[in-house]
């Protein structure tokens, strides 16, 4: 397969599933804020929305306050954001466009049509009258897009680089969801304290964005302790949405692609995974939440950009 | 306007007048008028959908509403019957030949310049010569491998060609799209009708294109080559390369080494043999050619030269479907070929002449002048739908600079009944055949049917608002 639509489908699946990922955390936060609780806490959960992104010092150059309507607006549409859904829509759209010969034309149509209800919906006044619906919609498609990609594509190359692109994305989102509520949610290292009621939605929303919640109720039949969240989020590798789940399908799919010069990025992958399957994660509150999920979040990085280099963009031989 | 052949009726009027309808219309006929209104406008809102959610649409430059526009299609077929086509068929495949014949002579001895049938400045001065491919040989001594000639009927019904496009012809696409359209919105007549099918084409174009590849490769690597996404056709080239099965690359994914063409791989480098190229002379190798362009393989031009890599078409063909060329085909024909003209050419004032400026500028108004390197549409006068002010606009034009114009009259193109804002009404159109050209000539029947929307207008071209048609050989 020519290295350049390799990176098409690649990009591709990272924008979806940074869509939904973007689309997911938006909708937490818009349930959240129905919540009673203080100005200062649901502000305090829209800047950590920005945060997770890194979009704060972007968002705080256009805006004065820290509006609910504000923030929506500005991750799902503002222009100056290359990240917005839109942003992410579009670009998964352009580069599905650019490689649609290698797609069937069922995964085509879907990214199209995505993209052309899209403009539509956002038309409308959908977003502020019912942002959840949108919310809704956008997750729905991208479920959409990596059903119909399983569901008829040829298991070649192709779909292992979507695939690749879909749960590096992933990793990367779900650390920083963590990240970010941990260590801006006051709760830094909390093993197992009562929860008050404020805790037990704080943490609810946390799991509900990661489609966690029932989940979380299946596994362990318990109250909701942030260690136990972490412990799923991170090492529970029968959770779709886990960093060793994620990195499950990455080490595959990896290895169904594999060249003459990956063998290191093959390693540090693998590298990446064992460090999940056999840590504990009382270890990892031990040593640091945050700082091990930084390193994770800059391995992933680094994993991405390798990707890059062995496959996609190769350097002229 | 003159008056024009119908192409439902074989005359001027409208097909539910008196006027008798013509023969291999009938059946089309008796079954269109026992469909209600309805049915067809359900049936074009489905069409219409379905071109904008599989995403068929084109690129118009210079117009920043829409990047991506749909090309309108109208469901009423154009039906050519199988004698027609016939005499249409032997004429492009002779007219073709003689095309390659004439760019190969060009390229080496220049048989036809020493003969004193076309003057020499009219090869050295023409833009579109390559000195690089001189005496250059190339796979089976063809350079047009892919022809779009685009035909009209004039007044009486008779046949004219229009002009040879041998370079980058684009529209094959939308001639197999709107054959699916049709079988899908209208299966019925499909039962009704022997049409000819076309959708074998992309296999034909696969053949064609592995018959030409270097010497020595038995299993050659064929690949389609754009300029990318945002380029109008790409929608075409895309569908070309899928319908293939061959990879689609730009040029960045594409290098050379020991004087090798090779792609770009997830699994490394691979050779490539021959390249369908979708994009003009000018940006395939910047170190030959435009310094600027990133379109392109440095180095490309070389391995070509070398007859290491076949390009389709060649470079360089743009000498031989140049209006500056064109009044000189018919001669081409009889030099080469030994045979009368089967197709007509229209009767062309070439402005470089005195006495054809001369007769250009005092009619003006009832000419249709055109640039000598232009194509789509872009750049050309029609007089009699013109203005004063443009009128008088390209008379300055053409005396700044006569050689770079032609003017040929305005033919009263065949017309045929088309969906309009209140109902069916005569619209004008041409036909664009596709000529395929290796080691035979081929072709599927037909081609594509372009219709100008515009009440009276003569514009045909997708990117000045014309829209396609599905077009039916009826096989007897």
């Amino acid at each position: 397969m020519l290295s350049r639509t390799a990176d098409h489908l690649f990009w591709m699946a990272r924008y979806t599933e940074r869509a939904e990922n973007t689309a997911r955390m938006l909708d937490v936060n818009v349930q959240t804020s129905m919540l009673p609780q203080s100005d200062e806490n649901n502000a305090h959960g829209w800047r950590a929305m920005l945060g997770i992104s890194e979009l704060q010092a972007a968002y705080d150059a256009k805006h004065n306050t820290l509006e609910a309507r504000e923030v929506i607006d500005f991750m799902v549409r503002d222009p100056d954001n290359s990240s917005s859904i839109v942003a992410c829509l579009t670009e998964a759209r352009e580069n599905a466009r650019a490689v649609r010969g290698t797609l069937t034309t069922e995964v085509w149509e879907i990214q199209n049509q995505t993209w052309l209800d899209m403009q539509k919906r956002l038309d409308s006044d959908l977003l502020e009258d019912d942002p959840s619906k949108f919310f809704e919609w956008v997750k729905f498609r991208s479920h959409l897009s990596r059903g119909v990609t399983v569901g008829t594509m040829l298991r070649d190359e192709a779909v292992h680089f979507i695939r690749l692109g879909t749960f590096l994305e992933r990793a990367d989102n779900t650390a920083r969801i963590l990240d970010v509520k941990f260590h801006g949610g006051g709760a830094e290292a909390t093993r197992s304290e009562a929860m008050s009621q404020h805790d037990f939605y704080y943490w609810g929303a946390l799991l509900r964005s990661v489609s966690g919640f029932e989940i979380y109720r299946k596994v362990y039949r318990d109250v909701i302790t942030p260690a136990r969240i972490a412990e799923l989020l991170m090492l529970r590798g029968d959770m779709p949405r886990s960093l060793l789940a994620c990195m499950d399908e990455v080490v595959q799919n990896l290895a169904e692609v594999r060249n003459d010069v990956s063998a290191d990025t093959e390693r540090l992958a693998g590298r990446l995974r064992a460090a999940l399957q056999f840590s504990h994660i009382d270890d990892i509150l031990e040593a640091g939440l945050h700082e091990t999920l930084t390193r994770f979040l800059a391995d992933i990085n680094q994993l991405g950009d390798r990707v890059s280099r062995d496959f996609l963009v190769p350097l002229a031989a | 306007m003159a008056k024009f052949f119908n192409e439902m009726t074989a005359d001027g009027l409208a097909h539910h007048a008196s006027a008798e309808v013509r023969e291999h219309y009938r059946e089309f006929c008796g079954w269109l008028q026992r469909q209600s209104a309805e049915t067809i406008e359900r049936k074009r809102a489905e069409a219409d959908l379905t071109f904008r959610r599989v995403g068929i649409t084109f690129a118009v430059y210079g117009d920043d509403a829409g990047t991506e526009r749909l090309i309108p299609f109208d469901t009423i077929p154009r039906i050519i019957p199988a004698a027609e086509w016939k005499k249409m068929e032997t004429g492009l495949i002779q007219r073709v030949k003689a095309l390659n014949m004439f760019i190969h002579d060009i390229y080496h001895d220049q048989n036809i310049v020493k003969a004193g049938l076309i003057p020499a400045e009219q090869i050295y001065k023409n833009a579109q010569y390559r000195p690089e491919m001189q005496g250059i040989n190339v796979a089976s001594d063809i350079y047009a491998h892919i022809a779009g000639v685009d035909i009209v009927r004039a007044g009486a019904g008779e046949f004219y060609v229009l002009e040879d496009n041998l370079r980058v012809p684009s529209g094959v696409s939308y001639m197999l799209e709107d054959r699916k359209m049709m079988m899908r919105l209208f299966p019925e007549l499909f039962a009704r009708n022997k049409i000819a099918p076309v959708d074998h084409y992309p296999d034909l174009l696969l053949d064609n294109l592995r018959s030409v590849a270097p010497m020595g490769i038995n299993d050659p690597t064929v690949v389609v080559m754009t300029p990318g996404m945002y380029n109008s056709a790409y929608f075409e080239h895309a569908f070309l390369a899928q319908q293939m099965g061959v990879e689609l690359v730009e040029g960045k994914d594409l290098f050379v080494s020991d004087n090798t063409v090779f792609m770009r791989t997830t699994r490394g480098p691979k050779r490539v043999d021959v390249i369908y190229r979708r994009l003009d002379d000018d940006f395939l190798d910047p170190l030959a050619f435009r310094p600027d362009s990133s379109l392109g393989v440095p180095g490309l031009l070389s391995v070509y030269r070398a007859g290491r890599v076949t390009l389709a078409n060649a470079i360089g063909t743009g000498v031989a479907d140049d209006k500056s060329i064109y009044p000189f085909v018919p001669d081409m024909i009889k030099f080469y070929l030994s045979e009368e003209p089967v197709l007509n050419n229209v009767p062309t004032y070439q402005c470089r002449k005195k006495e054809d400026l001369a007769y250009t500028l005092a009619h003006l108004e009832e000419l249709v002048v055109k640039e000598v390197h232009g194509a789509g549409g872009y750049g050309m006068l029609v007089g009699p739908a013109s203005t004063k002010a443009q009128i008088e606009d390209f008379r300055q034009r053409l005396l700044a600079k006569p050689d770079g114009y032609i003017a040929q009259p305005t033919l009263a193109l065949s017309a045929c009944p088309t969906y309009v804002e209140n109902g069916i009404a005569p619209r004008h159109i041409d036909l664009r055949p596709f000529v395929l050209s290796g080691k035979t000539i081929s072709m599927v029947p037909g081609g594509l049917t372009r219709v100008a929307l515009q009440e009276g207008s003569l514009v045909v071209n997708s990117s000045q608002g014309g829209g396609t048609k599905d077009t039916w050989i009826l096989e007897r």
